[in-house]
Formats: structure tokens, C-alpha cells, sequence
């Protein structure tokens, strides 16, 4: 058989996998109007079964894959985390705890350490009561977790405070630092709202003025300085007002999958919001499979599927592209270079969306609720 | 930040050395973190026991390389007292 020489394909681009998020449920005693989860949440008796889960880890083991992330949802909604996580640790997986901390995590803390858990990374919605308990729609919610910190730090496992910032917590980044390096935590993620799925429709409650986002990149900085061998901070810029896009997930199929709690397996969290891309199963196929064929995840694979100002940028294997579902979201393309990008036609607009919505006057939040997704939007395009 | 030779460094739980046989390489796993670990550097965190000083590490590597301890102490310094400054060794 001959054929001609070809550009590399997707196909021959396939590395192996460094993480994979392991969204175990989608039950959550919070309720956060910028939660990652998709607006149709799946429940319980749609969730795939342990032993199905561990044979999951194991293929993601054989595959490459270095850190689980346990999350949700909340992952100690299932009472076999322990089960899981004793899993990960005979695989040689590096295990993840991503939790509010709330519902079961406390009591199920001490048994996850003794299974071999790695790490913890809980969720914080701000830095006092009345602001994070109205954030995450839960009374009583922040005190639990300031309970549950204290626990890790207290079994010597590290502790990573992650903090989703918006319009509703951005004065309290100062205090967020603060009680970061008071709870012992060595990291902090200081992580500006990503907009999509939940946030996306609440976009105008939670998007911040620029000025207020300066401000609080300057206080990072400022704290990265003097809490050096302290606390490590990781910043998510939010890309509304950004230069460059995020490389997100560093590159579609490049390092990182999901699987869903049903088991569809998704490049990123968010993926299935792009119409048009069927999404294997593990109920189906072998994680492996599914990495190298099947066709959603090599959609966007490499650089090959590129249109301009992306196909000729130097920076095309730094940020890929940017984000598809956000390109889907916004101008009805997900192959199109992500609005985010000062090189795109439309950065503009997309800034202009934002600093509008800032500041007007703030809408309240669409609770996410499990079956309370809010009717279809109607297609919002920058195009 | 450079280590001194007094730091006792150590790997707390949640960081670990580990052969990636997919890869064929050693890594270092963080929280949400993994470093590519050369030769040079699996050798000097293979030395770190929570019990040896970082003079301590210099003195075995430089027994077992050929270069001049003051070149290995500032190779090794600079090593740990960056990966103490990312929160992945204690001292």
C-alpha cells in the first residue's frame, strides 16, 4: 500500500495522560452558583459502581496517569471513597481529595488517611461566615470547614485551600490569605471564576469590575513575597480581561481527562457542552481506548484543526487555542481561537460583555440544584 | 531561597519518589504537582531521611562524585532550598 506523505495527524499526537478527575458524584450539600458541575446533574442510582470505578483506576495507572483527583460533587456523598482511595494507593496513584469538607468528609477524614490519601484540597468560599455561607447556600457551612482543615493539618496530610473568586468574596482575598496561613494550609489557589456551566448563568452575579481584579492581583503578589517558604499561591487569572488565553487542561487530550459519574469520559468538565462530539464510556471501553480513539478527543488534538490568528501564532503550543467550550459559549464555534485572546476579532466585545455586567447592579444567583437547571439560554454570540 | 548546611530536609506525606514505568523516568509527586527527576536529582533526594543535614548530603555526594564539594553544595542548596520554598521538602 502507498500513500502519500501526510502532516501529522491527531492520532500520532497521543501522549499519555499526567491526571484525571474522577468525578465521582454529583451530590453536594453545596449549593455555589459557579460550581464546574454541568447544568443537568446526574443522580445517584445513574452513578457507575465501585468495582467498575476500580478497574477505571487501574487502567488510568497503566496508562500513565500520576494524580487522581477525587471530587465531585462531593466525594465523600459515596460511602466507598475509602475503598477507592485504598485503590489508588496499591496502584501507585497519587491520590487527590477535592472537598467542601462538609456532609460525611469529617467523619470519613481519619479513614482516608489511614487508606493512604495524599493530599487535600477544600474548598472555601470566602472568608467569613455570612459571605461563604451565602455564597454556598449552606448555614453552617464555613465553620464545618474550618473544623475539617484543622483535622487534615492535625494527621500531618497537606492542605490545599482553594478559593473560586468573584464579585460576591473579591474584597475578602486579603482575609482568604490570611486564614490560609492560619489554617496551616501550603497552598492556596486564588481562582477567578471560569465561565461556564453554572457560572455561565450567573455570570452577571459573580463577574468582578477590573479595577477590583487588579487589585487583588497585586495583593497575591504582594503575599507570594512575603509568605515564601510559607504558603505557595497558584492564581487563575479570569480570562474576561485577559491578554492570552489559558492553555486549558494544557492542551484538549494532552494531559488530563474526566470521567463523569455515569462514566462518560471528557477531556475537560465541561466538554459536553460542545454539540456534535459523542463522548465513550467506560461501561463500554477501556480507558485507553478511549484516550487514543475515540474521535471527541481527537477533535482538538495538537494543532492541525486550527484556524487563523491561531494556525501562524507563535504561542499555539503554549495555549492551544485557548478554550473550546468557551468559544462554543460565546461566538457558537468551538473550533474558532477562544475570545479571551487579545488576537482574537472579538476580544473586544467580550470585554466590553464584561465590564458592562460588572457594573450594573448584580442579579441573585441560580442555586445549582440537582434537576434545577435553568431553562436553555438563549444563544448569547459575540459573532 | 539556597538551604543551609544545618537544614535537616525531609519529604512530608503527600510528596513522594517514584518510578513512572510508563515514562521510564523518576518523578516527584506534589500536591497537584510533578516534577522530571534527573539523575543528578533522584541522587541527592535518595539522600534525604529526615535525618542527614544538607552538609551532611553534600559530604556523601561529593564522596561518590568527582567535583569539588563547593560546586555539589551549591548545586544541592539551591535544589532543596527551592523545592523549600515550593512547599514540597520540610525542614
Amino acid at each position: 500500500m502507498s500513500a502519500p506523505a501526510r502532516a501529522p495527524q491527531a492520532a500520532d499526537l497521543v501522549g499519555h495522560p499526567i491526571g484525571l478527575l474522577a468525578e465521582l458524584t454529583h451530590r453536594c450539600p453545596l449549593r455555589c452558583p459557579y460550581c464546574s458541575n454541568p447544568l443537568e446533574l446526574e443522580r445517584r442510582d445513574a452513578e457507575l459502581d465501585t468495582a467498575t470505578w476500580k478497574r477505571v483506576l487501574s487502567e488510568a495507572a497503566a496508562l500513565g496517569v500520576l494524580h487522581i483527583h477525587l471530587s465531585g460533587g462531593e466525594p465523600t456523598a459515596r460511602p466507598d471513597l475509602v475503598e477507592l482511595t485504598a485503590h489508588c494507593a496499591r496502584e501507585g496513584l497519587y491520590s487527590n481529595l477535592i472537598t467542601s469538607g462538609i456532609g460525611r468528609a469529617g467523619t470519613m477524614i481519619d479513614a482516608l488517611y489511614d487508606a493512604g490519601l495524599d493530599h487535600v484540597q477544600l474548598s472555601v468560599q470566602g472568608a467569613t461566615v455570612d459571605t461563604a455561607d451565602r455564597i454556598g447556600g449552606y448555614k453552617g457551612g464555613h465553620v464545618a470547614k474550618l473544623a475539617f482543615a484543622r483535622r487534615v493539618v492535625e494527621l500531618g496530610l497537606p492542605l490545599t485551600l482553594n478559593a473560586v473568586i468573584h464579585r460576591g468574596n473579591i474584597h475578602e482575598v486579603e482575609e482568604i490569605i490570611a486564614l490560609a496561613v492560619a489554617l496551616k494550609a501550603k497552598r492556596l489557589e486564588v481562582a477567578h471564576t471560569q465561565y461556564y456551566g453554572w457560572a455561565y448563568v450567573n455570570r452577571a452575579a459573580l463577574m468582578p469590575e477590573r479595577a477590583e481584579v487588579d487589585r487583588s492581583i497585586a495583593l497575591v503578589e504582594e503575599a507570594r513575597r512575603r509568605l515564601e517558604g510559607v504558603l505557595v499561591i497558584d492564581m487563575v487569572i479570569p480570562d474576561y480581561y485577559a491578554r492570552y488565553p489559558k492553555p486549558c487542561t494544557g492542551g484538549w487530550g494532552r494531559k488530563t481527562l474526566n470521567v463523569t459519574p455515569t462514566g462518560k469520559v471528557l477531556p475537560c468538565h465541561a466538554s459536553e457542552s460542545i454539540p456534535g462530539l459523542e463522548f465513550w464510556t467506560v461501561r463500554e471501553h477501556g480507558l485507553a481506548d478511549i484516550w487514543r480513539h475515540n474521535p471527541a478527543f481527537n477533535a482538538y488534538r495538537g494543532t492541525d484543526w486550527m484556524p487563523e490568528p491561531c494556525r501562524s501564532c507563535e504561542r499555539r503550543e503554549l495555549d492551544f487555542g485557548g478554550c473550546r467550550c468557551q468559544a462554543m459559549a460565546l461566538l457558537g464555534d468551538a473550533a474558532a481561537t477562544d475570545p479571551a485572546c487579545s488576537r482574537s476579532p472579538f476580544h473586544a466585545r467580550m470585554e466590553a460583555l464584561a465590564t458592562a455586567e460588572a457594573g450594573g447592579v448584580a442579579p441573585d444567583y441560580i442555586y445549582r440544584t440537582i434537576g434545577g437547571a435553568p431553562a436553555p439560554q438563549p444563544a448569547e454570540t459575540l459573532s | 531561597m539556597i538551604a543551609a548546611e544545618t537544614d535537616v530536609p525531609r519529604l512530608p506525606r503527600g510528596v513522594k519518589l517514584k518510578y513512572d514505568a510508563v515514562r521510564q523516568r523518576h518523578v516527584l509527586l506534589a500536591p497537584e504537582r510533578a516534577f522530571n527527576i534527573d539523575a543528578i536529582a533522584a541522587a541527592v533526594l535518595a539522600l534525604v531521611d529526615g535525618q542527614r543535614d544538607c552538609g551532611a548530603i553534600v559530604d556523601a555526594l561529593a564522596a561518590q562524585y568527582d567535583e569539588k564539594r563547593e560546586v555539589i553544595a551549591g548545586d544541592v542548596l539551591a535544589m532543596i532550598g527551592d523545592l523549600i520554598a515550593r512547599r514540597v521538602i520540610e525542614r
